[in-house]
């Protein structure tokens, strides 16, 4: 008797669990996006390993925590050197901006960091910049501009010693390296914030 | 439009190719001015005869491309960009979808140009096996296939910071444009390689000359981020990302990487330049919006829109497109008196999510001005801010996502011309 009871009521706690489990398949299938059937997929063993010097060759990026940074150093000295010879035309030589290329040197913040009531303020690596980083990581792959990819680490560390200088960021004397450009904190990074617009049809 | 009969015209030469012997109405020449006829061949012209009567004469043979009519001469502006952007002609399309020639582009250094047979995509970082895929690998994964818009987080700053009576649809908003895109699904890659669960963003790579970066959050790639290999069926076209880019639909266009060459998962984001120093957002309570990516509902009347010229009063449609990035649009309001009255417009055809949709209102014009409005809804209630309240809101001097409600004013004379 009690065998029988417990056999009962296993059977229908089994057909409890299999509608749970049909109704949640059925509509898993009623999604319109195609994610169930995707999720139902097998791995297809489709493509092939890396070498480590295959991944190395394109794992060129930098993050705000300093990993990527590679082995090398610069100072503003080299870095003068360097922005003159490779920057200073398209981008001027006080980082003043010509035509396309933007302004890189300007010290001085608009009151209040007023950049959306004043359209032409100009945003430079020392009044807009939230982190050090991002330089070396830019510079290194895009700049400059006619021959992206052929500084080296040296230069480009001097490049951003010289630049993180004369936005006054980091005095003359300071070598920028892996480790110290990490710690470099830029003045506006307490401005960014996260976008709040969603989870609301309010206009933000 | 006038008489084919009186009517010079000019023509490439790939319009006429076939000319000859087609009873000589007009003769028409031009220089050829495609983007690989440039970079291959010499600049050349050619001539092409329109008939009086083109049922009288046999037409022209086929030829390799079904090129348009030698009427229409829609075109990309402005020209000759590598750091900048081009736009689509809004004014001339009429459907919803963007002919791929007509795609937007966006370049930070140029146009790459990439082997099919070289190309190659790699997964690494926190995966448990990192991978590389060929094009053929790609294609050989279960393919999907959306229509999506692609708008620049960008589109519309000229006309709000300086808008001009003579900006025409594709001035104001031409950094956006709408493909069927065809590809696999992110989601499907990350699976081969195995997601470890430290990996919160993926920073995504293209292979040009300004090896474009941008960090996307793990969801989005898991979720509808796609790689598209063809556009409109065909294969993506060279300044829009071929073989292979990224396509995150309703995100700013920025971070869907063309010329995809790397996906590298990560515990944080990279704060590369495009997500920093450019595509932020300053607000007026002196702060900066990051990593606002899914673009805000728009629309904007394509048709009445400079540099038309209304003909004579009477019945025509009031049309143009509407999208969000939050998914489908429900509704698009149109106002014939700069936005004092609106009438529910008619959407043509289903409303896809991501994607532009088509938007009419018939209107009877009675011949004096008018102010043409229009005004976008989407599925999460949102709906398209006046202008006033977006400069409340985010500043005269705000730098991205520019979706007020856009005006065309009607003269008495019948000329249309844009009004901010
Ligand atoms: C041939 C002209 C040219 C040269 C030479 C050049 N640049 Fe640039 N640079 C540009 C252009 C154009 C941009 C804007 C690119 C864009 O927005 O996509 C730019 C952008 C930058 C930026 C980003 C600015 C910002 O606010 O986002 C930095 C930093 C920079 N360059 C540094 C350098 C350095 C350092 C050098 C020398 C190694 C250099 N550039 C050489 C043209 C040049």
């Amino acid at each position: 008797m009690a065998d029988r009871l417990i056999y009962r009521g296993n059977k229908i706690l089994n057909r409890v669990v299999l509608s749970i489990v049909l109704f949640i398949y059925c509509a898993a299938c009623a999604q319109a996006d195609g994610a169930p059937i995707a999720q139902r997929r097998p791995r297809y063993e489709l493509g092939r390993a890396p070498s480590a010097a295959e991944i190395a060759a394109l794992d060129i990026d930098v993050n705000p925590a300093g990993a990527g940074l590679p082995e090398g150093q610069g100072t503003t000295a080299t870095g003068a050197t360097t922005y003159a010879l490779k920057c200073a035309a398209c981008h001027g030589p006080s980082g003043e901006g010509i035509d396309k290329s933007p302004r890189l040197i300007g010290t001085v913040p608009p009151p209040g960091f007023a950049f959306a009531s004043d359209a032409s303020a100009p945003k430079t690596i020392g009044n807009y910049w939230p982190f050090a980083t991002t330089l070396y990581d830019y510079i290194h792959r895009a700049m400059p501009i006619t021959a992206p990819g052929s500084l080296t680490s040296d230069e480009t560390y001097g490049l951003v010693a010289f630049l993180l200088e004369r936005n006054g960021i980091v005095p003359a004397t300071m070598v920028i390296d892996a480790k110290s450009l990490q710690r470099v904190v830029m003045p506006a990074r307490r401005y960014f914030v996260r976008d709040n617009r969603l989870g609301s049809p309010t206009f933000r | 439009m006038t008489n084919p009969e009186h009517d010079q015209r000019k023509l490439t030469r790939r319009d006429l190719l076939h000319s000859a012997g087609v009873a000589a109405g007009v003769v028409i020449a031009a220089p050829v001015t495609n983007l690989l006829a440039q970079a291959v061949a010499p600049k050349t012209s050619a001539t092409v005869a329109i008939p009086v009567d083109a049922s009288r004469v046999p037409g022209l043979p086929s030829g390799t491309l079904g090129e348009r009519s030698p009427f229409e001469k829609p075109a990309l502006a402005p020209l000759g960009i590598t750091t900048g952007a081009t736009n689509t002609p809004h004014q001339n399309l009429r459907g919803t979808i963007t002919p791929a020639d007509l795609h937007f582009q966006r370049h930070h250094n140029g146009i790459a140009l990439l082997d099919p047979v070289k190309y190659s995509l790699m997964i690494h970082g926190l995966v448990d096996r990192p991978l590389v895929f060929t094009l053929d690998d790609l294609k050989r994964f279960p393919a999907e296939t959306h229509t999506y818009f692609i708008e620049c987080a960008g589109n519309g700053r000229a006309a709000y910071r300086a808008p001009k009576p003579e900006m025409t649809p594709q001035d104001v908003d031409g950094l956006t444009s709408n493909c069927e895109w065809t590809g696999v699904l992110v989601s499907t890659l990350l699976r081969e390689a195995g997601v470890k669960p430290a990996a919160t963003w993926v920073l995504a790579e293209g292979g040009d000359a300004a090896l474009l970066s941008r960090s996307i959050p793990i969801a989005k790639m898991l979720g509808d981020a796609m790689i598209a290999y063809a556009q409109n069926g065909e294969a993506v076209r060279a300044a829009n990302g071929y073989p292979a880019r990224l396509l995150l639909p309703g995100y700013e266009g920025n971070m869907s990487i063309k010329w995809l060459r790397r996906l590298k998962l990560i515990d944080q984001p990279n704060m590369s330049r495009d997500e920093t120093s450019k595509y932020t957002d300053p607000l007026p309570d002196g702060t900066s919006r990051q990593f606002s990516f899914v673009m805000d509902a728009k629309s904007i009347i394509t048709s009445p829109a400079a540099p038309e010229r209304l003909s004579s009063p009477g019945w025509r449609p009031i049309t143009g497109i509407a999208w969000t990035g939050r998914g489908r649009i429900t509704g698009v309001d149109v106002s014939v008196d700069g936005g004092a009255t609106w009438a529910a417009a008619e959407l043509l055809g289903a409303a896809l999510p991501h994607a532009h949709t088509r938007f009419q209102h018939m209107w009877q014009w009675n011949g004096k001005p008018a102010m043409l409005m229009s005004r976008a809804r989407d599925e999460t209630g949102y709906v398209q801010p006046s202008v006033a309240e977006y400069r409340r809101v985010r500043g005269p001097g705000t730098d991205y996502h520019f979706n007020a409600i856009r005006s065309w004013r009607v003269a008495a004379d019948g000329a249309v011309t844009f009004n901010g």
